[in-house]
């Protein structure tokens, strides 16, 4: 099969303050270089969707393939080294390391990772920014550029070991409609040109209704797909 | 895999960037162990200096001829009255001679033991010091003096004169101190002294003994043995004590039981002489070590709130190193090395601290009468106090830093991003 990520029967609880079901037998699947968004109202449960596709949330029931392989009940060090060279995530505040400097920050998943040497790291960040065209920022403090720079950082950091998924949780929710537009374009790019493969959490309607295929939930069950 | 580098790194900015905390955090743990050194170089040095004072002039094992009744009365010898109940009232001493018999031999048995550094031969006497119509009752002990400055520091304590200028004058002595004070004495002049029956020598003061214990240094002098000898019309075997210093102290116990029965006299070794040094010197010891663990104790809470706040600072920074695949590992890594390097840093700040703070001790004047060889305030340089100290200083930051780097390694990333 030709899935990135597959999901099969997923349910959440939340078991404070209340117990609630949040995620109500969730079943979906992203093939290879397919751009999908993930829209809903607020508390349908999109975000918690998209922690637990990250592999970052493991407290839930079902199963989750990545690249056709079971992860669900894998333990944390397999499943940081798997966020660490599968999976880029780009965030609605943009996250950045505060005290290091912009080329740092991009370079710190692939010093991780530590395939490649300092060299090529460095190289590599230096590409990826370049792509982005913020490569004049690169020794800037991370804390010292304006939030449309902050969010094309944070994309090039997700990118840096060239992941086969990248995710975002409105990664445009917090950019004026310029930027927006901007990082849109990119995460296009990178479909287009590099055959990535993207899942995006977004409440801009017009944002989704331009990628491949739209996920829309409602009380923690899709119903639209 | 730790791939120790980038983990190093992080912690590095952390810790450059919060500048203040982090030497406040150092500070202590300097403070902790700086203290300790000083107290323990300190403390110890005094110990070593008290116990000199007394130890050095005790011998590891004495042996001497006791004056003491006999344990069977001679009626419990006499057959007729073996079954009877027996009391005798006012038993007296046994009428023996104050010199060890045997002496010559003894000293030749303990000389061939290879556990026995030197053995030497006493003879103490009472004798009076004559000036002018006073007498001053007093004790005069002949020894073999270069013997007695090899096997104890006796040297230190002739404050005047040369041990070899006594051994070269048949009729030289070593007067006490405080007895060449009280008769307006020095070195060169001569002293007449008197023996219990009476008659009368006249000495040549070549040096003055001070030991710093005024009672001894009021009485107490020394000549050489064949001078008291000598004087005392005694022969050449005639020797009251004798003194064993051995290769190890904790062989005293068990060799002077083993003399007594061999030879049948009195022997008493160091421990049952001056058991309350001892207690002393562990009491001092007990002292410094609850002040340092408690000034490490502080130090401890300090870099544990520190980390704690660094901690609660960081937490989107957690969140993002645990998003973009660093394990929990890592995390708790990340902040056990900056808790690894604030012990390293401050602790070998505090050696060296420590170390400055223990010389200008160790340059202090520090001149009493009690003690004629010291000038300054002892400090013992002993090196493992300085390996205890840098332990010290990483167990105690190790355990400060493990609580809150648990933490860090247990914080969900999920909650922290979406908290926001």
């Amino acid at each position: 099969m030709d899935f990135v990520l597959e999901a099969k029967h997923i349910d959440k609880y939340f078991k404070k303050p209340v117990p609630f079901h949040v995620l109500k037998d969730i079943s979906f699947q992203i093939k290879n270089g397919e751009f999908v968004s993930i829209m809903g109202k607020s508390g349908s449960g999109k975000s918690t969707l998209l922690y637990i596709l990250s592999t970052m949330d493991t407290d839930y029931g079902g199963e989750l393939y990545f690249n056709d392989k079971l992860i669900t009940g894998k333990t944390n060090e397999e499943l940081s080294r798997i966020r660490n060279k599968n999976i880029g995530f780009v965030f609605q505040f943009h996250y950045l390391l505060s005290e290091f400097s912009v080329l740092e920050n991009v370079m710190l998943p692939a010093k991780k990772l530590a395939e490649k040497s300092f060299q090529e790291i460095e190289h590599n960040a230096m590409e990826k920014l370049k792509m982005l065209h913020i490569d004049h920022l690169a020794t800037k403090k991370a804390s010292r550029i304006s939030g449309g720079e902050k969010q094309r950082v944070a994309i090039a950091r997700a990118l840096i070991n060239n992941p086969t998924l990248l995710m975002g949780d409105e990664p445009t929710g917090n950019l004026d409609s310029h930027n927006s537009e901007n990082v849109f374009q990119i995460l296009k790019d990178l479909k287009e040109r590099e055959g990535l493969s993207l899942l995006i959490v977004t409440h801009d309607i017009d944002f989704a209704e331009r990628t491949d295929r739209i996920i829309e939930m409602e009380d923690g069950k899709i119903i639209r797909q | 895999m730790t791939n120790w580098n980038v983990i190093l790194g992080i912690a590095k900015t952390h810790l450059t960037t919060k500048m203040k905390s982090t030497v406040t955090a150092s500070l202590g743990v300097t403070f902790g162990i700086g203290a300790y050194i000083t107290l323990v170089s300190f403390m110890t040095g005094l110990n070593g200096m008290l116990d000199d004072l007394i130890l050095n002039q005790t011998p590891h094992i004495h042996i001497y001829n006791e004056i003491e009744p006999s344990e069977k009365q001679p009626i419990g010898l006499y057959q007729d009255y073996a079954s009877a109940f027996n009391v005798v009232h006012s038993i007296k001493p046994k009428r023996t001679q104050k010199k060890i018999h045997n002496a010559v031999p003894i000293l030749h048995y303990l000389r061939a033991d290879k556990n026995v550094l030197g053995a030497t031969p006493q003879l103490g006497s009472q004798i009076f010091y004559l000036s002018g119509s006073i007498e001053l009752g007093g004790k005069l002990t002949g020894i073999d003096v270069l013997e007695e400055v090899r096997l104890s520091n006796m040297q230190d304590y002739i404050i005047q004169g040369t041990p070899v200028a006594l051994k070269n004058n048949d009729n030289g002595i070593l007067l006490g101190a405080g007895l060449a004070k009280k008769m307006s004495l020095s070195p060169g002049d001569r002293v007449q002294i008197s023996t219990v029956s009476g008659d009368v020598f006249p000495l040549k003061i070549v040096g003055l003994y001070q030991s710093g214990i005024a009672d001894l240094d009021n009485v107490q002098s020394y000549a050489n043995l064949k001078t008291v000898q000598r004087i005392l019309g005694e022969a050449e075997n005639y020797i009251t004590d004798i003194n064993v210093k051995l290769d190890d102290i904790s062989k005293a116990a068990p060799m002077a039981i083993a003399l007594e029965r061999k030879f049948n006299v009195k022997a008493t070794d160091i421990n049952e002489a001056n058991a309350q040094f001892e207690t002393g010197s562990n009491i001092r010891n007990l002292i410094t070590y609850s002040v340092s663990i408690t000034l490490l104790i502080v130090a401890g809470f300090g870099i544990y709130n520190i980390l704690n706040m660094l901690i609660y600072e960081k937490m989107k920074d957690i969140a993002i190193l645990k998003a973009t695949g660093f394990s929990g590992r890592d995390v708790k890594l990340i902040f056990m090395s900056q808790a690894m390097i604030i012990g390293i840093v401050g602790g070998i700040s505090g050696l060296i601290i420590g170390y400055i703070l223990s010389n200008i001790i160790d340059k202090l004047p520090f001149e009493t009468e009690a003690l004629p060889t010291i000038t300054t305030y002892p400090v013992n340089f002993n090196g493992w106090y300085y390996v205890i100290g840098i332990v010290f200083a990483l167990i105690s930051t190790f355990i400060a830093g493990y609580l809150p780097a648990n933490k860090a390694k247990r914080i969900d990333p999920v909650q922290i991003i979406r908290g926001s």
